[in-house]
């Protein structure tokens, strides 16, 4: 397959920097989930060829790393942690929170219109500002009830748009 | 974006250039950034060495190494190229440092990849950071794509006849990563299993070169070593713990955050003054000093100082630096199971004390939260978890077991007041058990 510009530009910055071609798989492979939503099988496929590895050894990466998916999540995927610092600062409150507003299963599936899904997670690093999530890469930290409405709701508007 | 704190005990080594716009490489070198390389040029490899061994500088990611000892043993003459491997993939449950240093000083962790690479004898070097932080990632790239512009990278760095290049490199999620061997299993594009030791990384590293691999802010706090001088730092600090650390606060303390304090700095103090005390008029029960790895400590045991040898004379370790303060109304059940979750989820199954030890804990645990344990169950866990210690190639097993077997040792009356399907006493502030929540 064919790459879309940006990831043959990312693909073409990376490989010159590693001795061997096929250390810039683990990021390179969260590039194109970024991108389609998830790693695809016709993205493994390329992979394999581009760096002379099987298949079944890209799955095997895959399956190790915990951001990286097979299949498709919400637009806006909201992780919300609830390891021992957010914990201690109503964590699990606020992932039963994001849950409830949405109306979405935790680690599955996505709400009917596809924009959100919601993944409890394990720590994010933002361990002084908890409760803490991100929704896809943004920080959102010192979480309420009444801070989570807010930005569920402007990601909602962004999605509407 | 993540709030700054401060306080008048602070000690600004690392910290001095946070939220003074220092992403920006011209305001960096207004800052003093990148002297210290100049100077690092200009003195060469055994006079860096030296001078970061005379600023007792140990190790920041947790295990506390001296880090020009480290250095040293790397081999000056190499059939294979030399690498310098800075170690962001920051995981440890109650460590946001990185996050800081790479947020407001990341061209302090380029200048210090730098230097560690000169010292070395490498001319590459690589920033590895979590796939989590990508836009600390993305701030990095920029940095680097400006020290490039500038000609502090690449060829002939500051016309001194040197070739270094800095690469950044992220990951996609995975705590193990942060041990030292996984990490360069996972730059070199694979599951992210710990290597078998010896040989060690200084001398069979990436793609099988001698690597120095060092934590983000140990190579932050090296160029105001080179450029004033590694006996000003050491005296900052106390006997054989050289400067600061960034401490994190988190729990429940009135004031969390993350402070810049001297090596030495009592425990209590940095509780009761730096953060302000236990939030919300309560009391504290536990502390969990340095992220969730270490064992914990009774309230009557945090009048230590912390560093990294008086804090294994307390029979726990300064880790991290992520100070987890916990108050009496949490359930030490609860938490205990929150922990080993993190593990269980995070063990590779490479080694099996460490697959099957972190599951079958989690379950005794999970069973014991719910009421159904029974009388024999503290002693087994405590079994079982000090049974999977120095059993497993990486110390993900050790960072499991050993919080557990603190817990089950100091507060074995919250595991009994759990006994006989009694409801958890601490009701309201343990529900939703974080499974039942996720369904998994």
């Amino acid at each position: 397959m064919k790459f879309t510009d940006q990831l043959e530009a990312r693909f073409a910055e990376m490989l010159p920097h590693y001795p061997v071609k096929r250390s810039l798989l683990v990021p390179f492979l969260l590039y194109t989930q970024d991108e389609y939503g998830y790693v695809k099988d016709e993205v493994i496929e390329e992979l394999a060829r581009r760096l002379d590895i099987t298949e079944l050894d890209i799955r095997g990466v895959i399956s190790y790393y915990s951001m990286l998916r097979t299949k498709p999540g919400g637009k806006y995927n909201v992780q919300v942690c609830t390891n021992i610092c957010c914990l201690l600062r109503d964590g699990e409150q606020m992932l039963e929170h994001v849950r409830d507003s949405l109306g979405v299963h935790v680690n599955q599936g996505t709400t009917a219109d596809g924009v959100f899904s919601v993944e409890e997670v394990e720590c994010i690093g933002a361990c002084s500002w908890a409760p803490a999530m991100q929704v896809n890469y943004d920080f959102h930290d010192n979480l309420t009830p009444e801070k989570i409405d807010r930005i569920l709701k402007e990601y909602r508007e962004k999605a509407a748009q | 974006m993540p709030t700054l704190v401060s306080h008048p005990d602070e000690v600004k080594v690392i910290s001095k250039r946070f939220g003074q716009g220092a992403a920006n490489i011209d305001r960096y070198m207004e800052l003093d950034g990148y002297k210290a390389l100049r100077k690092a040029l200009a003195v060469g490899p055994d006079a860096i060495i030296n001078e970061v061994k005379a600023s007792n500088l140990r190790g920041r990611g947790g295990a506390g190494f001296p880090t020009g000892m480290k250095w040293s043993f790397v081999p000056k003459e190499s059939a294979k190229p030399k690498y310098v491997l800075c170690n962001g993939d920051e995981s440890e449950p109650g460590t946001c440092k990185d996050h800081l240093i790479f947020l407001h000083d990341p061209h302090s962790v380029i200048e210090g990849a730098m230097i560690a690479a000169i010292a070395v004898g490498a001319h590459s070097a690589y920033i590895y950071i979590r796939g989590e932080y990508r836009y600390l990632l993305e701030i990095m790239q920029k940095a680097i794509a400006d020290c490039y512009a500038k000609g502090i990278c690449g060829k002939n760095i500051f016309g001194s006849g040197y070739d270094l290049d800095v690469f950044w490199h992220g990951g996609a999620g995975a705590y193990e990563v942060g041990e030292e061997s996984a990490l360069m299993e996972s730059l070199e594009g694979k599951r992210g299993v710990p290597r078998i030791r010896p040989p060690f990384p200084a001398v069979v590293g990436l793609w099988g070169g001698p690597t120095v691999i060092n934590n983000v802010e140990t190579l932050a706090s090296v160029p105001p070593i080179i450029l004033n001088g590694g006996k000003a730092y050491a005296e900052i600090g106390v006997e054989r713990n050289g400067g600061t650390r960034l401490f994190q606060l988190s729990g429940h303390v009135a004031k969390p955050g993350v402070y810049e304090l001297p090596l030495g700095y009592n425990l209590k103090k940095a509780i009761y003054e730096v953060g302000g005390g236990i939030a919300d008029g309560h009391k504290l029960k536990c502390v969990v000093p340095g992220g969730s790895s270490v064992p914990c400590l009774r309230p009557e045991e945090i009048d230590i100082a912390l560093d990294f040898d008086s804090m294994m004379k307390a029979g726990t370790f300064l880790g991290s630096g992520g100070i987890v303060v916990i108050n009496d109304q949490t359930c030490i059940v609860k938490f205990a199971l929150r922990t080993i979750q993190f593990y269980r989820h995070e063990s590779c199954g490479w080694c099996i004390p460490c697959r099957e030890g972190t599951d079958w804990l989690t379950k005794s645990l999970r069973r014991f939260h719910a009421g159904a344990g029974v009388q024999k169950d503290i002693d087994n866990m405590r079994y079982l978890a000090e049974n999977m210690l120095g059993r497993t190639f990486c110390p993900l097993g050790d960072a499991a077991a050993m919080p557990i077997i603190g817990f089950v040792k100091k507060y074995r009356e919250e595991f009994e007041a759990h006994l006989d399907g009694r409801p958890c006493p601490f009701g309201q502030h343990t529900v939703s058990n974080a499974m039942a929540v996720s369904g998994h």
